[in-house]
């Protein structure tokens, strides 16, 4: 446990991209899910299909080949996709390159179980609710914004909160695309002193756990404010 | 129907073909076979655990498979080559070992330690750099290669030191000794799964340098020539060793005989041209061992 306190600093700000990860991902692909899924909803067929391929690629891909999609093969195909225009700092952190390639492939992949997991919220919203807010006159978007999609919303509470918490946990899949993140920097702690690996193992491992706990209370809370009385 | 199925026997007969051309293209530098040195294993001392080894028959070697020159392994080799593995055939061989009774075990860097202390290897020959952490958990001796980091860029850079790098992102493998070295040293480490990953960021501009031993970056520089370069001076050092467990002592006394023997019959050098020398660099005198610790 040593390393860990010695160096704690570090295990911080490894443990902040995980977060940073997750948040700016996180929020685009709830974003981008949310879209998706109006449009596998939507009454014009193309978009229709068009959601429907791509749900069922980005679902089926392994993240890691995501990873290496954006890492290796898209700045081969197009040299502006290496992402070096993305050069911020905030304080100690560098939101490189490699962040904002992390950040698309992660927010891609998680877009397309949002999109399915808020398709099971729209299904479970009774067909009247649709047929009554069409019957006074609102249009699609209309019925989407007011009416489907804030009780989608409710009703897909924990299945939301399972996608974003598979994030959590998928950026560390980061670690091994130039990302000082918590796994990247579990794995240097074991390199320098591998005489404590048990120990650091858990210090790792409890950081994760505090934050899915975190996530999952204040996911839980939400979901019990927001239940629709029926 | 029969359109489906000639179609099926083209298909597979074109797979046939590109499999074929696969088990084409494996290396052709087989290493060497070294033979058993049946001297040095009749005077190995009774109740040793070397002379259980030599007396099993077969010894299982940590090596690493992803280290062009060090210990690497195709995905059509049957054996691995490089410099370790050299230096592991003349290992087996002084227990009177034939290469072909060597079991090669992959080790990555978090499992080398874990290898050794569950008895699931022997011997780590795994570019497994002596350090005073590692020796609370396992035996390690040697160094039987010093190296030093150095920097791998675009043939066209004009970068030649690590200091013209402060800032900068630069490219190493994850949890690695060396992206501690580039740190250290005022630049930004990032890490990637492999070495050969860090050369593909290097080729595409997203990082203008890659860092690790000399040796290992030799490869890629002769592998990708016209494109890459080696450039700067070792700004660190590491002294790669053996690593045994710690339950046996007594084969660290056996293990710096056996490496002077080599240094001195010219085994070790010729263990040196055979691999890290082909990149062009000169075979440098061997190193002095450390004395193994009283048992």
């Amino acid at each position: 446990m040593q390393a860990v306190l010695d160096n704690f600093d570090l295990y911080l700000k490894a443990f902040g991209y995980t977060v940073a990860l997750f948040i700016v991902a996180g929020i685009l692909s709830m974003l981008l899910g949310t879209a998706l899924a109006a449009c596998r909803v939507g009454p014009v067929s193309i978009l229709r299909k068009a959601t429907a391929v791509y749900v069922t690629v980005t679902r089926n891909t392994p993240l890691v080949i995501i990873f290496a999609t954006f890492s290796f093969m898209a700045p081969m195909l197009w040299s502006h996709l290496n992402f070096k225009w993305v050069e911020v700092s905030i304080g100690e952190f560098d939101f490189s390159p490699f962040f904002a390639a992390a950040v698309v492939s992660l927010t891609l992949y998680t877009s397309s179980f949002v999109c399915e997991a808020l398709r099971s919220g729209v299904n479970a919203v009774p067909v009247g609710q649709a047929e009554a807010a069409r019957a006074i006159g609102l249009p699609f978007a209309g019925v989407m914004r007011q009416v489907v999609l804030p009780q989608a919303f409710r009703a897909s509470v924990p299945p939301l909160a399972s996608v974003q918490i598979a994030l959590i946990k998928n950026t560390s899949v980061a670690a091994v695309f130039g990302i000082a993140e918590a796994t990247s920097r579990m794995r240097s702690f074991n390199n320098d002193f591998g005489s404590q690996r048990t120990e650091i193992f858990i210090a790792f491992a409890i950081g994760y756990i505090v934050i899915v706990e975190l996530f999952s209370f204040g996911a839980s809370r939400l979901e019990r404010r927001w239940r629709v009385a029926r | 129907m029969r359109f489906i199925r000639t179609k099926a026997v083209l298909v597979s007969a074109a797979l046939a073909v590109t499999l074929a051309a696969c088990g084409d293209a494996g290396s052709d530098d087989k290493g060497r076979d070294v033979d058993a040195d049946k001297d040095a294993a009749a005077a190995l001392p009774d109740g040793s655990r070397m002379k259980e080894i030599a007396d099993s028959g077969k010894v299982n070697i940590g090596v690493k498979f992803d280290q062009p020159g060090l210990g690497f392994k195709g995905a059509t080799d049957d054996v691995p080559t490089g410099f370790d593995i050299e230096i592991a055939k003349i290992l087996a061989s002084k227990l009177g070992l034939k290469t072909s009774d060597i079991n090669w075990v992959e080790t990555v860097s978090d499992n080398r330690e874990p290898f050794l202390t569950s008895g699931k290897v022997d011997l780590v020959l795994a570019s497994y750099s002596i350090t005073d952490d590692r020796r609370k958990v396992v035996g390690q001796t040697g160094p039987y290669m010093i190296t030093g980091q150095q920097l791998l860029v675009k043939s066209d850079s004009d970068v030649d030191s690590i200091d013209d790098l402060k800032g900068q992102e630069v490219c190493s493998v994850t949890g690695s000794t060396s992206i501690d070295g580039i740190n250290e040293h005022g630049a930004k480490g990032v890490g990637f799964d492999s070495y050969s990953e860090c050369v593909q960021k290097v080729l595409d501009g997203t990082v203008s340098a890659m860092s690790t031993d000399g040796s290992i970056l030799m490869g890629y520089a002769a592998e990708n020539e016209g494109d890459l370069k080696v450039v700067g001076d070792e700004f660190t050092e590491e002294r790669i060793g053996v690593g045994y467990s710690k339950k046996e002592p007594e084969m660290c006394q056996w293990i710096n005989d056996s490496l002077t023997s080599a240094f001195d019959d010219g085994s070790w050098a010729d263990a040196f041209e055979l691999t890290l020398g082909k990149s062009g660099s000169e075979t440098p005198e061997p190193p002095t061992l450390d004395e193994c610790p009283a048992a």
